[in-house]
């Protein structure tokens, strides 16, 4: 069943297409990378579905609901986002912030009940937080503070999980732990990623970008070829089958980078293109 | 908390009673306390009272309840300003409002305008000038994305050296001795001029102010974490941080009329606050209130006592207090806002 689709979506800013007719369903359950070079659209995509950006043609649907006709606060209880945003403002404590994760589910100031202050317990420890609960957000490290956010993201009670660059910051067991978490948890995920190797592994579909298109979109083995990261990355790298699990991996070497990354736009326009 | 708050009621209570008794002509507590319920209740008092009774009740009272009120209004609006625009340099004055009211005021004592307002046209005028500084910072802050953070500080800075040029063109043109006295006063502050007429808007004003700030209390936490943020976590960043600015423009252009832009406290209390109860918003926004009512009452006590019977500006008093408190305390703890 379909929970979340982008339903040819198109995004300008400043005049200029930055996402174009952009076509993508997220089944429940189902994790979903978005992967592709710089620049190439895919927050900009993820913005239009955590609402801080209003596609300008095209729409977002939850659960066969239009988003832009749902109240913000109604369309947070189901989506939740880790966005690319920086350090917060304010020292708030570990333990505040992912308290906030609540505030779309209660009104105004009211208090959290036993079993959402449970709740929040069970996201820090499952982000291995729970040791900072008392510590302030503005002392941590980039890598603690991304999985603050997480715990955070995930007290909101989601059914789709908006995450871009999840892994930034994070060190090798967290990025593992984070994606095998997003494995198992039974969530439409939608997600960001550099790492291809990563993707592969923890990503039911791939959807690439490439200058705001979608060039290709499928499960890992068949998107992810040394045509496909020629034209849309500009990488002459080897694509084999992980030894254990089979999912393609991509090796490269320093001398992968291609000089022709600008003539991509026409190249991957050859790319197989399916869902 | 309830015991903290509880604490410093009972401190803001009798610093009140303190401050009331306290001055030129010194009255005990007791005697305060006595004219207070005569005045209250409508009792009888001997005729040698009289003098003493008028002190107390006519110029010291509304004089320490302005105090209160003002010092717990622009502490809170000084919390939810820093949230509004992101910064934590940011006070009650840092959108020009100060500026356009003392412009205002200058206008209307220079002119003669708004006589029909009888005393209250000096006030008018510096509410209406601050009235008018806000509109424009709105307009020119406005983007496809509502009020923008940096926009709204650089756009109230550069407003705020406007209206401080036009305030001294109007003190050049118009140079009575009148106009000095007015720009001194507008731009130190003080509650020389408290009266009990202006009080019920004043007190309701703040009311009114910490009311609707308390209930927004997890909104602006999870402001705190980003507008993008907010937005994934169904907070209406755009019409937050119009309400914000409209609620705390009406406030601190009501504060401002009445005593002056006394600087400082919006800026300071907001940070000791935080030190001292953490970041959360719920809980900044039942202490700020409290400790700025108490610590305003203390520099106008000081301000109108230490050189007695001649006053010092208020804003001399926050800041020579304020400023070596906020420095140590800074350094000694590790305070942290969006940086190191």
């Amino acid at each position: 069943m379909t929970r979340l689709l982008l339903d040819d979506l198109s995004v300008s800013i400043d005049g200029t297409a930055v996402v174009r007719d952009l076509a993508l369903a997220v089944a429940d359950g189902e994790v979903v990378g978005l992967v592709g070079p710089n620049g190439s659209g895919k927050t900009t995509a993820l913005r239009c579905v955590y609402r801080a950006l209003r596609p300008a043609g095209g729409a977002v649907w939850i659960d066969g609901r239009e988003l832009s006709r749902m109240p913000l606060r109604d369309s947070a209880r189901v989506i939740a986002a880790l966005t690319q945003e920086g350090r917060a403002d304010l020292d708030l404590t570990v333990e505040e912030v992912v308290a906030l994760g609540r505030a779309p589910h209660l009104r105004g100031n009211q208090a959290l009940s036993a079993r959402e202050r449970e709740l929040c317990r069970q996201a820090m420890a499952r982000m291995e937080v729970l040791h900072l609960a008392g510590r302030g957000v503005l002392a941590l490290s980039g890598g603690e503070r991304q999985r603050v956010l997480v715990a955070r993201a995930l007290v909101q009670e989601p059914r789709v999980l908006v995450l871009d660059e999840p892994t930034n910051h994070l060190d090798l067991h967290h990025q593992i732990r984070l994606l095998s978490m997003l494995r198992g948890a039974g969530l439409s995920v939608l997600v960001t990623l550099h790492d291809l190797n990563l993707a592969a592994s923890a990503c039911d579909r791939l959807a690439v970008l490439s200058r705001g298109v979608l060039v290709a979109c499928g499960p890992p083995a068949e998107v992810l070829t040394e045509d496909l990261l020629r034209e849309a990355f500009g990488v002459e790298a080897n694509v084999v089958p992980h030894p254990l699990t089979g999912v393609p991996q991509v090796l490269y070497d320093l001398g992968a980078a291609t000089t022709t990354t600008t003539t991509t736009a026409t190249a991957t326009a050859t790319a197989t293109k399916g869902n | 908390m309830p015991m903290v708050v509880v604490l410093l009621a009972g401190l803001l209570a009798g610093s009140v009673l303190l401050a009331i008794g306290l001055g030129a002509a010194a009255v005990p507590p007791a005697e305060t306390l006595r004219f207070l319920w005569a005045a209250v209740t409508g009792g009888s008092l001997t005729a040698e009272d009289v003098t003493a009774y008028q002190i107390i009740w006519q110029v010291r009272t509304p004089r320490v309840l302005l105090a209160v009120l003002v010092g717990a209004g622009l502490s809170v609006v000084g919390v939810a300003i820093q949230a509004m625009v992101r910064n934590a340099l940011a006070d009650p004055f840092v959108l020009g409002v100060s500026s356009g009211a003392s412009a205002g005021a200058v206008l209307v004592s220079a002119t003669g305008a708004l006589t029909a307002l009888g005393i209250y046209a000096v006030s008018a005028g510096a509410f209406l000038g601050a009235l008018l500084v806000s509109a424009l910072v709105y307009l020119a802050s406005r983007g496809s994305g509502g009020l923008l953070p940096l926009r709204l500080v650089l756009t109230g800075v550069a407003m705020a050296f406007g209206f401080q040029a036009l305030m001294s063109l109007i003190v050049y043109f118009v140079p009575d001795g009148e106009s000095t006295s007015t720009v001194l006063f507008w731009s130190m502050g003080g509650f020389g001029a408290a009266t009990w007429g202006a009080l019920p808007v004043v007190a309701v004003v703040t009311v009114v102010t910490v009311v609707a700030l308390r209930r927004s209390g997890r909104s602006l936490d999870v402001l705190a974490l980003g507008d993008e943020t907010s937005v994934s976590l169904g907070v209406d960043t755009v019409r937050l941080r119009k309400g914000l600015f409209v609620l705390t423009s009406l406030a601190t252009g009501a504060m401002v009329a009445v005593s002056g832009a006394i600087g400082f406290v919006g800026l300071v209390m907001p940070h000791l606050v935080r030190l001292w109860a953490g970041a959360a918003h719920a809980r900044v926004l039942t202490v700020a209130p409290l400790a700025g009512a108490i610590f305003m009452v203390w520099a106008d006590l000081v301000a109108r006592t230490l050189v007695a019977p001649r006053e010092l500006p208020l804003g001399v008093i926050t800041a020579l207090v304020g400023v070596p408190v906020f420095v140590v305390l800074l350094r000694r703890r590790g305070y942290l806002f969006g940086g190191r």
